[in-house]
């Protein structure tokens, strides 16, 4: 299956939840939790419905809750089956 | 003047005023150009241009139209919120820098309160989401619609926004909501809570909103714009919805001059909200009794308003019915009446805040909108109706009047501030 990437996870982010206008997100955000980014549960919430979407995987919704960074998230994500169709 | 024994200071002795204004409505976004829209009889009704209404009976609406989120909200509120709430977070912003209310006012989080009113929550917003469910399925519905659509979502947000941590609640009542959510502030304000933001808003112009709208069956068929919604005219027929609505903060006189507010519109000196009777019960509608209560918590008289703001349903029952609790109250052409809402359509929660700022500026201003393009008032109404320009005229106190559908009524007394 397709990698989701740091770039495509900033995308999705966008689209589902915004911009906290006081946030850079295009710096190294890897290890910045999510909180500190702006997102909270429910952004998170909708950002990894859309990503079970694009990459037709299915997400537990307590292992998104346990993601608090980007890179545990993009972990949680690339480690992930992709499910029968 | 009659007696002070039974004021709205009630056993507290606490004043309520208002401080803050925040106007989002049709022809107007913001307080002065709301006010001078209804001063220059500048229409905000026109021909729906949110969707392709060619096929409904009805087409008009009063619309907001040089609106932009984005230049007045951040990026993260707009995914999670219906046009309505960006409209009441906007209202709300304009209205606290109004009152000068901020982080260094000197208020703690649990001082402030919100207290907001909204009958028909975030029709856009589940419009789009509902088209997703059906179009694409369950997995597509964004996790926003838990909230986006609900009554006391504008509260919420608000309140989150602010960090306005005190007392706050969300009502509903349709047209009449709005000044009920402001009754409610005043009491909150009463009962020892030093600042409430309260009002209300609504928008509902989406195909599905819209229809909604016109299932009510009040809404008029007229297709010209300057003749679709007359209340009190010979030729009403029906009214046209419009959106937006209207915050205001309403403080303790006190803690207001204790604080150095500068600037205070008036004085909210009554309120009371009444039902009608079921329909065949023979009893008489109870718009004037609310009225009458909302005076008597003034501790005023009928002879101490100089001007009503009506709820001008704009059809010949509901009319005849409110220009009859008017003459009840008043006498035969006994009192100035308005009903500035004519330009900007029925608001629904937003309406009579909105119609409560027009009133706070009238005595401002001391001149009383016109009631849009009604010119013809049948003689039967026995009314004294503000039409074609303003009115110049001595105004120490306004009477606000509502009307909900199926039976709500809420009225507001406003005076001059005295300190």
């Amino acid at each position: 299956m397709a990698r989701l990437t740091l770039d495509a996870l900033r995308t999705i982010l966008v689209a589902c939840a915004g911009e906290d206008d006081g946030v850079d997100l295009s710096g190294d955000i890897l290890d910045t939790t999510f909180e500190d980014l702006g997102y909270d549960s429910l952004a998170l919430m909708e950002s990894a419905a859309r990503i079970e979407r694009e990459f037709g995987i299915a997400l537990d919704d307590d292992d998104v809750n346990e993601a608090l960074t980007p890179r545990l998230l993009l972990d949680l994500v690339n480690g992930s089956e992709v499910r029968a169709a | 003047m009659s007696t002070q024994s039974s004021t709205a200071a009630g056993a507290s002795g606490r004043r309520v005023v208002v401080t803050g204004l925040g106007v989002t409505a049709p022809g107007g976004i913001g307080t002065e150009h709301y006010w001078k829209a209804l001063l220059t009889g500048e229409n905000g009704i026109s021909e729906l241009s949110r969707f392709d209404a060619s096929r409904y009976p009805s087409r008009l609406a009063g619309q907001i139209d040089d609106f932009e989120a984005s230049d007045h909200l951040p990026g993260r509120l707009l995914p999670q919120t219906d046009v309505s709430t960006r409209y009441a977070l906007v209202a709300a912003d304009w209205a606290l820098a109004d009152a000068g209310v901020g982080p260094d006012a000197g208020f703690e989080d649990y001082d402030l309160g919100v207290v907001t009113s909204t009958a028909q929550g975030g029709f856009d917003f589940t419009h789009r989401e509902f088209h997703k469910l059906w179009s694409q399925g369950p997995e597509y519905v964004s996790v926003y619609e838990s909230f986006a659509w609900f009554y006391a979502v504008n509260t919420g947000q608000i309140s989150i926004r602010n960090t306005m941590r005190g007392p706050s609640a969300a009502l509903v009542g349709e047209q009449a909501g709005g000044l009920d959510a402001i009754g409610h502030a005043c009491r909150t304000v009463r009962r020892g809570t030093r600042l409430v933001l309260t009002g209300g808003v609504d928008s509902a112009l989406d195909p599905w909103g819209y229809a909604s709208q016109l299932a009510g069956g009040l809404v008029s068929t007229v297709a010209d714009p300057e003749r679709a919604y007359l209340p009190f005219d010979a030729e009403a027929s029906g009214h046209v919805p419009g959106e937006g609505g209207a915050v205001l903060i309403v403080e303790d006189a006190d803690s207001a001059r204790e604080r150095g507010v500068e600037r205070i519109y008036g004085e909210i000196a009554g309120y009371a909200a009444t039902f009608d009777p079921a329909p065949g019960s023979g009893r008489p509608p109870a718009l004037g009794r609310a009225a009458e209560l909302a005076l008597a918590q003034a501790g005023l008289t009928p002879a101490d308003v100089s001007v009503v703001f009506a709820d001008g349903a704009g059809a010949p029952d509901l009319d005849r019915a409110e220009a009859e609790a008017i003459g009840r109250l008043f006498g035969p052409h006994g009192v100035p009446v308005t009903a500035p809402k004519a330009l900007t359509g029925r608001l629904c929660a937003g309406g009579g805040p909105t119609d409560l700022v027009a009133a706070l500026l009238a005595l401002r201003d001391q001149v009383i909108p016109a009631t849009g393009r009604t010119a013809r008032v049948p003689d039967a109404y026995r009314l004294d109706l503000v039409t074609g320009q303003p009115r110049e005229a001595a105004l120490s106190t306004a009477l606000v009047l509502a009307r909900g559908r199926h039976g709500f009524n809420s009225a507001i007394v406003l005076t001059t501030h005295r300190p």
